[in-house]
């Protein structure tokens, strides 16, 4: 599939008090299936924006947005959102989460039993069969957020949305998760945009970056292509030339060209 | 976090706290149900030791020793205010006249002279029901106002209006209506602590966090998933508060209700005995109406922390 996901023409623009903001503008994206795509940008460059409109969270102003050949008009369960702060309830146990997920999506055709392996399956994925009926709060942030990618691919979505999944953890944690979920992708060869702001990250994980210019107004600045063999090794790639150059074209962009940002802030 | 693998089956009453420590490895579930884990949590929990008993005991005084002070003090100078004689009666008359009347609270010589047991029941019922019907009412439609904007806007004002109007205020009206003292008691029990159930429940519902909401919305799930899994825990702590401000006001308000419709309850008693001029009947009738409140609040704090204690 060449285009999965079709962005085209989209704006955002937000009714406030002071007025309209213009939060997005003249965004057009494609994406193919399997693809892993980062968005990459300051803060306040409408990256979660982007995703909440591919999620369906949130409508565009202008513009519009296909899954799969469809019109996005409304969340589902076929994009299935990692939230940045888990999202957990926390009056169910990490299974229960989880199955009220794939209950959702699978009730229809599967009996109880099938469900349950599921919910099971998605447990073991991240590797938390041990934790399955502990509640979110007795368990660390970083399972937490694994509970959070479990829920999200159980429902097997056609995309997976990641909003800065990482970004409240620890270093080693989020390396560990990062190599998890490589190896997740991998295998479950699933669709994913991630917007993250960490540079490593998005060189690591992505097929393609995404940056984006500094809001207000934001689009896409450049769409860089990660050339990289698949599996990555963290280690290896510190010191493979065509990591850096990504690295460096990113950073680059970030802080060269895009780098005003906190005048403008101001 | 004392609380791991609290499962919500038969076994949850009986798990006593367990020290932080990690105590049952949970293995992979195959294809059994939750059920079956509360078994070896249960026997675990039952292994854990208790606490020394020195260390009990200091525990024990440091709670207990400040209220047992302070209503020694009370006590104290209720007695010398009342040394020198005067209409109040001191502590030890309030104390005779007492162990009198608790020697036999639940006889029955007609409608109007009844023990002290049948008058607190007869005030527990009509709050009971009164309490009841309100939470029937209050909590669905507290749910609705803080679910659709529209019908919030169109009932608040409503609300707002009704709210203040003192409960004994409806008195009358429910006299008019029912034609019978008894009824007219509950429905002011009803109107007054039918506010808070509703304020309560729908601040409750507007502050459900939008992460759970963008949930639901992600999940696409169905409106009833959406109440029971989502609205309804986490609503719950606001609505209990809700329900103990009620149950405060109903038990506030029926003692003078009852003062209002007579027949048997507290309030009326306190009426009779004043119409008597037992003063220190009335004293006694203070300190069961506070001790009676006191319970009710407490049960319903007691209930709010074992609901909410997986939610926390």
């Amino acid at each position: 599939m060449e285009k999965f996901v079709q962005i085209e023409n989209v704006g955002q623009t937000f009714d406030t008090k002071k007025g309209k903001f213009v939060a997005l503008r003249d965004i057009d994206l494609t994406l193919k299936q399997g693809e892993f795509v980062a968005l990459i940008g300051h803060s306040g460059c409408g990256k979660s924006t982007l995703l909440n409109l591919i999620a369906g969270l949130t409508k565009p102003t202008t513009g519009v947005l296909l899954c799969d050949g469809r019109e996005i008009a409304g969340p589902g369960p076929e994009r299935a959102v990692v939230f940045q702060n888990h999202s957990l309830l926390p009056w169910l146990t990490c299974f229960e989460n989880i199955y009220l997920a794939v209950e959702r999506v699978f009730s229809q055709k599967e009996g109880k039993a099938k469900l349950k392996a599921r919910t099971q399956a998605a447990i073991e994925l991240v590797g938390l069969a041990h934790a399955a009926h502990k509640y979110p709060h007795e368990i660390s942030g970083g399972m937490k957020q694994r509970v959070g990618i479990a829920r999200a691919l159980s429902m097997e979505p056609k995309v997976l949305l990641m909003d800065e999944p990482f970004g409240a953890l620890d270093a080693l944690t989020r390396a560990k998760l990062q190599d998890e979920l490589m190896k997740i992708c991998e295998k479950t060869q699933a669709t994913v945009v991630m917007v993250t702001h960490d540079v490593d990250e998005a060189v690591l994980l992505s097929d393609r970056i995404v940056m984006m210019t500094n809001g207000p107004a934001a689009t896409i600045g450049e769409i860089l292509e990660v050339n990289l063999p698949r599996p990555r090794a963290r280690l290896e790639l510190a010191h493979d030339p065509a990591y850096i150059d990504c690295r460096a074209a990113v950073l680059e962009f970030l802080y060269e060209k895009q780098a005003h940002v906190e005048k403008q802030a101001a | 976090m004392s609380t791991t693998l609290t499962m919500r089956g038969e076994f949850a009453g009986e798990l006593p706290a367990k020290p932080e420590t990690e105590t049952v490895p949970v293995k992979p579930v195959k294809e059994k149900t939750m059920e079956t884990h509360a078994n070896p949590a249960t026997q675990a929990a039952a292994a854990a030791p208790a606490n020394p008993f020195g260390e009990m005991l200091s525990n024990a005084m440091r709670a207990v020793l400040p209220p047992v002070l302070g209503v020694l003090l009370l006590v104290g100078i209720w007695y010398v205010a009342t040394l020198k004689g005067g209409s109040i009666p001191g502590p030890v008359v309030v104390w005779q006249a007492a162990a009198e009347l608790f020697a036999d609270p639940f006889y029955n010589n007609g409608p109007n002279d009844q023990g002290i047991g049948w008058n607190v029941l007869a005030s527990l019922e009509r709050v009971g029901l009164g309490f009841g019907l309100a939470a029937l009412v209050g909590i669905p439609l507290g749910f609705m106002l803080g679910r659709f904007a529209f019908l919030s806007a169109m009932i608040n004002p409503i609300i707002s209006l009704l709210r203040p109007v003192s409960p004994l205020a409806w008195l009358p009206i429910g006299l008019l209506v029912f034609q019978k003292a008894d009824p007219a008691a509950t429905w002011t029990i009803f109107i007054c602590s039918i506010w808070p159930m509703i304020m309560n429940t729908a601040q409750g519902v507007q502050r459900v966090p939008q992460d759970y909401l963008n949930v639901a919305r992600v999940l696409d799930l169905s409106e009833w998933k959406v109440v029971t899994k989502i609205l309804f825990p986490a609503v719950l702590p606001y609505m209990l508060t809700g329900i103990r401000l009620s149950i405060g006001t109903a038990w506030l308000v029926i003692v003078a209700a009852e003062m209002l419709t007579g027949g048997v309850g507290i309030g009326f008693w306190v009426w009779d005995e004043w119409n008597n001029l037992k003063v220190e009947h009335i004293i006694i009738a203070i300190f069961i109406i506070g001790i009676v409140g006191l319970i009710l609040e407490q049960a319903l704090i007691l209930l709010a922390k074992k609901l909410t204690k997986e939610s926390s």
